[in-house]
């Protein structure tokens, strides 16, 4: 049940043998939008990184479609549990870039109040976006659960559970596949092999042939699908969603891509990626594939390209903008949501914090007297 | 004498007991070509191959599983957890596994091993780039747990660590890998185990801390010299356990004015434990409470971290309450 043969719709000309989709040129636009829109957000998070004005990013240049690909077989019904390189399903699905500014900002009106690093997103509009942990591999049993919940329901959404090859190494990935394999949960496992987990390479992860055959002893079929296709990605995830929804079970699907980046802004690929993989992989861009694919298709010139990508660019450094004026956290925000009620020994330690700050004049801008 | 930072010590530490001991292996994430995330254990697989350091699958079970198999078997493994938020996959090794071998098996068995992990707050990591767990593993008998705060100490106690007859968890703090810079031995050199240093005297107030606190407390005790006339003395416990007790007792009853001080959380920190030691053995030799400066009991913000983390100003004021008390 294990298909080691690697799936692929679109070509390096950008020629499919058959139309194997069934997504209208509005759709297929809004897939490169959205890639594009990532490319950008990057871009723009590498500026704002290097000058200081933010402390993090994650870059995405490489792997853009096997996010989108993956989200657009998604309802928005279905709950995403995503790693931190994976913010193209957010986009894909209506989270706007100033949203995720304000996560990259860490400011007010950032939807965790500024507690997480930048790029650990939580969303619960337009779909579920489950918030980001950094610990690696604890949300694939958490992505089971959800599933399993949907079933016992008898609701026909699915989750789909999102990680690295690095992720399978985890204690969460063998124990979430092992569950989903006993339960047959509708859920779909995504594990983006984009070669490195920081500075290690994917051989160096497992001993075994690729990823996807790890399901097979799971009882789960796995599948490997050419990542930087996302006309294939689409149609891997499109049928493993299906078969969850037809209460069949789940699918591990090795999506086979490259990080063209460094692990984060804080990590140097150069001291450890070989030159000439980084050129190799260039070559196999899934955003320049695509386009000769739509070129192809009549939907495509490089003058549209190059308006979509200033559009892009252009929306992402205004939200940046934007982000970047919004006052930060109130102090309260370090007291609340630990629990859902405010316990007396965290509402005292919030009055000593506030009257420390209000000494010291930096009680952030719009702390009142400690309201809890 | 070398004058190195404390991350360029832990490096030297590692060095030199590697150069020393051919049983000493290194290994962890990204330990291996890149060096570490922080460059801890940089030139390392240069110098003694990728058979004494190299990278693992991203597993921290497995990473302190397959170390204990290693130190039970005459290997010495000195092994780095990326981050101390990312250990927690491997405390059952380490709590059920790593520090009961000896006791469970009436002495055939021992865990000769070292697991450094950088801890801390105060690099905008968020909730789990920042974390100080110090006290869970403080509650696990068998486990020894070892925080330095000077370049000097880093080498010298990361040494005494890797000679020592059972498991060690050193932890590092990363907010002063690149900030403090000291004299270090180039040669070998141990700074035992279980012993605190003072690090200032004073007769006014006891301060007793750890790890990058360190540097908190000399910014506070300065200001309540110079602007109080308040004269501290600032203890690095530098071993949490087993801890120098008698140290403790020792200091706490020359001035019998006492404030602990700690980034973890208070509720159940490490600063419970030296006030309730000072109040069982020398109640009578205290002149004002015990004041504790912790983090708040909640997790580690990041936008807001300023707040959080005990800064001089909150230790000034502690100093001052049980000062005037
Ligand atoms: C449990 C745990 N250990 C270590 C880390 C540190 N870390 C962050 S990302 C990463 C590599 C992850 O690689 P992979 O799963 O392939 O995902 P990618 O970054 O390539 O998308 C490591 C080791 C972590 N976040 N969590
Ligand atoms: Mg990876």
């Amino acid at each position: 049940m294990t298909t080691t043969q690697l799936i692929s719709v679109i070509d390096s000309e950008g020629r499919v043998a058959k139309e194997e989709h069934s997504l209208s040129k509005e759709e297929l636009l809004h897939c490169y939008r959205t890639m594009i829109m990532v490319r950008a957000f990057d871009d723009v998070c590498l500026k704002l990184q290097r000058s200081g004005r933010i402390g993090f990013s994650i870059p995405n240049k490489g792997v853009e479609a096997t996010q989108v690909g993956a989200a657009s077989a998604l309802a928005k019904t279905d709950w995403i549990f995503p790693s931190y390189r994976d913010f193209g399903m957010a986009l894909y699905h209506g989270v706007t870039p100033l949203e995720m500014m304000h996560n990259m900002f860490g400011n007010g009106a950032d939807t965790s109040q500024g507690r997480q690093m930048p790029v650990h997103f939580s969303f619960l509009d337009p779909i579920r976006f489950v918030s980001i942990s950094s610990p690696i591999g604890t949300h694939i049993p958490q992505a089971v659960g959800a599933a399993q919940a949907m079933k016992l329901r008898g609701e026909k959404h699915v989750a789909l559970a999102s990680f690295g090859d690095g992720g399978t190494s985890s204690l969460g990935f063998h124990s979430g596949l092992n569950f989903a394999g006993v339960w047959k949960s509708p859920v779909v496992f995504l594990c983006q092999n984009n070669q490195w987990a920081i500075s290690c390479p994917s051989s160096e992860q497992t001993g075994s042939d690729g990823f996807a055959v790890k399901g097979e002893a799971y009882g789960i079929p796995g599948v490997q699908v050419d990542g930087n296709d996302l006309l294939a990605v689409r149609k891997t995830v499109l049928a493993a969603v299906e078969r969850a929804r037809r209460g069949e079970g789940s699918t591990l699907i090795e999506a086979v891509t490259y990080r063209m980046g460094g692990h984060s802004t804080s990590d140097d690929p150069t001291r450890y990626v070989p030159k000439e993989e980084l050129e190799r992989w260039a070559k196999k861009d899934p955003i320049a594939r695509f386009e000769k694919y739509l070129q192809r298709s009549g939907y495509w010139t490089p003058e549209l390209g190059q308006r979509v990508m200033q559009e892009a660019l252009e929306a992402v450094s205004a939200a940046a903008r934007a982000a970047e004026q919004t006052p930060p956290p109130k102090l309260e925000s370090v007291f609340t949501d630990v629990y859902r009620d405010l316990p007396a020994h965290l509402r005292k330690q919030g009055q000593e914090a506030f009257e420390l700050a209000s000494r010291k004049g930096d009680a952030s801008a719009g702390d009142g007297k400690f309201p809890l | 004498m070398a004058t190195l930072t404390l991350l360029q010590a832990v490096n030297d530490g590692l060095k030199t007991a590697m150069r020393k001991d051919p049983s000493v292996v290194v290994f962890g994430e990204d330990v291996g070509p890149k060096g570490g995330v922080f460059l801890a254990t940089e030139g390392l697989t240069k110098e003694f191959g990728k058979e004494r350091c190299f990278d693992t699958p991203l597993s921290e079970d497995g990473i302190v599983g397959t170390a204990i198999g290693m130190a039970l078997n005459g290997l010495k493994p000195v092994v780095e957890i990326q981050f101390q938020d990312f250990i927690y996959p491997a405390f059952d090794q380490i709590v059920s596994e790593a520090a009961k071998f000896r006791y469970r098996s009436g002495g055939q068995y021992s865990v000769p091993m070292v697991i450094r992990t950088p801890y801390g707050g105060g690099i905008r990591g968020g909730l789990y780039h920042s974390q100080s767990g110090e006290a869970y593993f403080c509650h696990t008998p068998g486990l020894k747990v070892v925080i330095p705060s000077t370049p000097h100490d880093a080498k010298g106690l990361l040494l005494a660590a890797i000679a020592d007859p059972d498991p060690v968890l050193f932890l590092e703090p990363k907010a002063l890998y690149r900030s403090v810079k000291g004299e270090v031995p180039e040669h070998e050199y141990a700074v035992e185990l279980s012993k605190l240093r003072t690090v200032r005297e004073g007769t006014a107030v006891t301060v007793f801390a750890y790890g990058a606190m360190i540097p908190v407390c000399q910014k506070a005790a300065e200001q309540a010299a110079v602007e109080k006339g308040i004269e501290c003395t600032i203890v690095d416990l530098r071993t949490l356990l087993p801890l120098d007790e008698e140290g403790v007792l020792e200091f706490a009853k020359r001035t019998g004015r006492v404030v602990v001080v700690h980034e973890a959380p208070r509720f159940c920190g490490f600063g419970g434990e030296i006030s309730a030691l000072i109040a069982e053995h020398a109640m009578e030799y205290m002149e004002a409470p015990i004041v504790r400066v912790a983090g708040f009991d909640t997790p580690f913000p990041n936008t807001l971290e300023h707040h959080y983390m005990p800064d001089a100003r909150r230790v000034l004021d502690a100093i001052e309450r049980v000062a005037s008390f």
